[in-house]
């Protein structure tokens, strides 16, 4: 099984951390994993995306051309790779920024309203959680402990405070693809 | 009997390829004399650059790299980062350190390189045939100023050590010249400030020398040391241009 | 074994620099390659080593220079244009023999070009670079673990020779992050007599590419033959995927290998027996494989971001025995498998 994953939003709503977590989950569960950041003038504050492959077998491609999930952040992302997604792939949508319905129909959609499901839980800022739980459990592509561990791997320690609220997060993530 | 003179260990004793009237054999002892004086010879590295002075790696009897035109402070900088326990100089001409190679000569004197520079000042490429350098003076004639230097075409000559000067780093500049025993002798305490400033963990130093080029400018030795005193002085006036307190 | 963890291709390089001795690093800014400067500077006062940013490539690649002539393990980075503007050093220290670490993460080009990985600078980097008759032993890492393997090695073969080593690589290696596997420290490195240092009791040394005099030039440059033929001896370096059997070859190196390789593979399942033929030295280039495995080979097809400059050591390496056909993107735009794929089966159809 072999997913390739694009991760899509404004810089700054979390979209490269969520891909570098699912990277290092996927290299802890001993998957063989690639992560491929978009980088230059659209990392300064334009729409920011990565990729990021899971595997059983070598990974040899080098670029994400057709995605088994896409996850969107932001309307502009959607426009720009919807066309993209494989033949039932799935397309996480972030519902509090695109207000859009999807004009793909052989795709499977999950709407998340992040933003509010983040403020509910204390801090906007962890949308991006909300959404990587909704993806892992929709696509079973990892376990949410590897999941939770390579976020604490990941964040400082400094932040390591907000770890509990990231749970909170990502488990009230998975709850929607359930 | 006492032996009073010597020939200086730090200089190998070949006949060096020079013009005659040139001052860079003079140059060349003063700074092995300083070294033999320091007693710092078997830690001492010398780069050699690109002009006249290039195979002086064949007359300094220490340590040498051979660099290319301009490049001498950065490759220094390299060297001195590696020993920095070393006695490290750059030995450059004016079209080497004035123009191909003045972004690295400015940055290495920003940065505080611990480095010592013996800058000698002729006005002109030599080693290349007479052609104008970036110290020409207006009106100079040479071969790619076969008119004289011509001021609205090519500008002003450049004040290097000045623009050293004007650096933090940069502890010690001072411009010197060649021309009687005495200004030889300054010329020789000059160079000796610089290198004990760098030993001293200071910071970056140059020794600014006038020099005379006869046989580019086309005029007998000792005409050639009048025509540097009452010409290039003129515009490149000698003396201490920026030294810390203990020194001044 | 050694715990795998997750690095950036341009990091891992850095570390696995660090990690065979590499005390001295001295750079340039220019994207994609700037994370390798940056963990430097972070890791070098770690170790005891000096970072240097430097006022340009052209200082940059002259005080490592300096820094190799003192006998240091020393690395440079940049990106095709700061690479070429290094060229004049390279020649230098090929002329001196001054070992040292060179890191091409090519983008797209010519001129400014753009900041995406690509593969334009082939030639450059195997034809010499810059002026005089010298090589490089260049070598092309395909995934970060290897890119890891190779930057290590790299300090090693470059004092061996006493030749500067490049390491060719793009924006997309560089940027990448994959499971790596670092090497263990190694403190040990070999004595270097000929360098400049604080010296008592021996011949001075002189380090210097200047030789006036034709006679003895000459000399030196036989000398430097004589050691770039035992490089071609000595360090080919290749790769394949299912060539035993194969009809039609890819041969590509560094990123678009990978691409080959996936190429391969669907060409395998839709019954075309295609093969990968990946060098991994690309100078010395590896001829021998290539005449290895020529009679049972249809034709050839180089897979390269670029509009075709390895595709010349294929064909010199074949001569006119079978075609050699040519597949790229350019500019920074990566290749995918299905349109190499699309390639292949042309091919395979026009029985070329």
């Amino acid at each position: 099984m072999m997913h390739q994953f694009l991760l899509a939003g404004f810089g700054g709503q979390g979209v490269m951390l969520m891909g570098r977590i699912l990277a290092y989950a996927g290299m802890k569960e001993q998957k063989q994993v690639m992560y491929i950041p978009s980088y230059g003038s659209e990392m300064r504050g334009g729409t920011a995306n990565c990729s990021v492959i899971l595997s059983e077998e070598e990974i040899d491609a080098l670029v994400v051309s057709k995605p088994s999930g896409l996850v969107v952040m932001n309307a502009p992302s959607f426009d720009k790779f919807e066309t993209r997604i494989r033949e039932n792939g799935l397309v996480i949508v972030n519902s509090s920024t695109v207000t859009r319905e999807p004009l793909r129909q052989d795709v499977k959609v999950i709407k998340v309203p992040a933003n509010e499901m983040a403020k509910e839980l204390g801090n906007e800022r962890i949308a991006n959680m909300i959404l990587l739980g909704t993806l892992i459990s929709a696509t079973k592509c990892l376990k949410a402990e590897s999941v939770l561990e390579s976020l604490k791997e990941i964040l400082p320690v400094h932040r390591h405070d907000l770890l509990p609220l990231n749970q909170k997060a990502i488990e009230a993530g998975m709850q929607l693809a359930e | 009997m006492n032996k009073i003179f010597s020939y200086p260990e730090a200089l190998v004793d070949v006949p060096m390829h020079y013009c005659p009237g040139c001052t860079h054999g003079i140059i060349h002892r003063l700074v092995a004399e300083v070294i033999d004086e320091m007693g710092v010879m078997s830690k001492t590295i010398g780069v050699a650059s690109v002009g006249c002075s290039c195979f002086n790696y064949d007359y300094f009897n220490f340590d040498m790299v051979a660099t290319a035109h301009g490049r001498a402070p950065a490759t220094a900088t390299g060297v001195k980062r590696v020993h920095p326990n070393c006695l490290v100089f750059t030995y450059q001409g004016d079209g080497d350190l004035a123009a191909i190679g003045t972004a690295e000569i400015i940055h290495a004197a920003v940065r505080g390189e611990k480095i010592s520079v013996i800058f000698v000042n002729n006005g002109i490429y030599g080693m290349t045939g007479g052609q104008m350098a970036p110290t020409t003076l207006p009106e100079m004639k040479a071969t790619t100023s076969p008119y004289g230097r011509n001021t609205a075409l090519t500008g002003y000559p450049i004040k290097m050590t000045e623009m050293l000067a004007l650096q933090d780093g940069c502890v010690y500049a001072e411009r010197t010249k060649i021309s009687s025993v005495a200004s030889i002798n300054k010329t020789k305490k000059a160079i000796r400030k610089a290198f004990e400033l760098q030993m001293a963990g200071k910071g970056f130093s140059v020794v600014e020398i006038l020099s005379t080029c006869p046989t580019n400018w086309g005029i007998e030795p000792v005409e050639a040391i009048k025509w540097m005193e009452n010409n290039l002085e003129a515009y490149y006036p000698v003396g201490v241009i920026k030294a810390p307190k203990e020194v001044e | 074994m050694a715990e795998k963890i997750l690095m950036k291709g341009s990091e891992a390089i850095a570390e696995a620099a660090i990690r065979n001795g590499c005390r001295y690093f001295f750079g340039y800014p220019i994207t994609p390659q700037n994370e390798i400067p940056e963990y430097l500077a972070k890791r070098l006062p770690e170790v005891g080593g000096t970072f240097l940013q430097a006022e340009s490539e052209v200082a940059a690649i002259y005080m490592v220079l300096g820094a190799g002539a003192a006998g240091a393990r020393v690395m440079t980075s940049s990106s095709s244009p700061g690479i070429s503007l290094k060229q004049e050093g390279i020649s230098y220290m090929a002329g001196a023999e001054v070992p040292c670490v060179i890191v091409n993460i090519m983008r797209g080009g010519p001129g400014l070009g753009a900041i995406q990985g690509a593969q334009p600078d082939y030639w450059q980097a195997t034809r010499g670079g810059g002026h005089g008759d010298y090589r490089l032993l260049v070598l092309a890492p395909a995934t970060v673990q290897e890119a890891v393997n190779l930057t290590y090695e790299a300090f090693d073969l470059a004092d061996k020779y006493r030749n500067p080593v490049m390491i060719l690589g793009d924006g997309i290696l560089a940027q990448i992050m994959e499971p790596v596997e670092l090497p263990e420290e190694n403190k040990e490195q070999p004595e270097k007599t000929w360098a400049v240092c604080e010296n008592h009791n021996r011949p001075r040394n002189i380090v210097s590419s200047s030789y006036p005099q034709v006679d003895v030039l000459e000399q030196i440059n036989l000398r430097l033959h004589k050691r770039y033929n035992e490089i071609k001896n000595n360090e080919v370096r290749w790769d394949s995927y299912l060539l035993d059997d194969a009809e039609y070859v890819i041969v590509a190196y560094g990123s678009a290998a990978r691409i080959a390789k996936a190429a391969v593979k669907m060409a395998r399942a839709e019954g075309i027996k295609a093969g990968l033929l990946r060098p991994v030295s690309v100078w010395p280039f590896p001829v021998k494989p290539f005449q290895d495995i020529l009679p049972q080979v249809k034709a050839f097809l180089a897979l390269e971001m670029c509009t075709g400059q390895m595709i010349d050591d294929v064909r010199l390496a074949i001569g006119n025995a079978r075609p050699v056909h040519h597949y790229g993107r350019l500019g920074g735009v990566i290749p995918l498998p299905e349109e190499v794929l699309g390639k292949l089966k042309e091919l395979v159809k026009e029985g070329k």
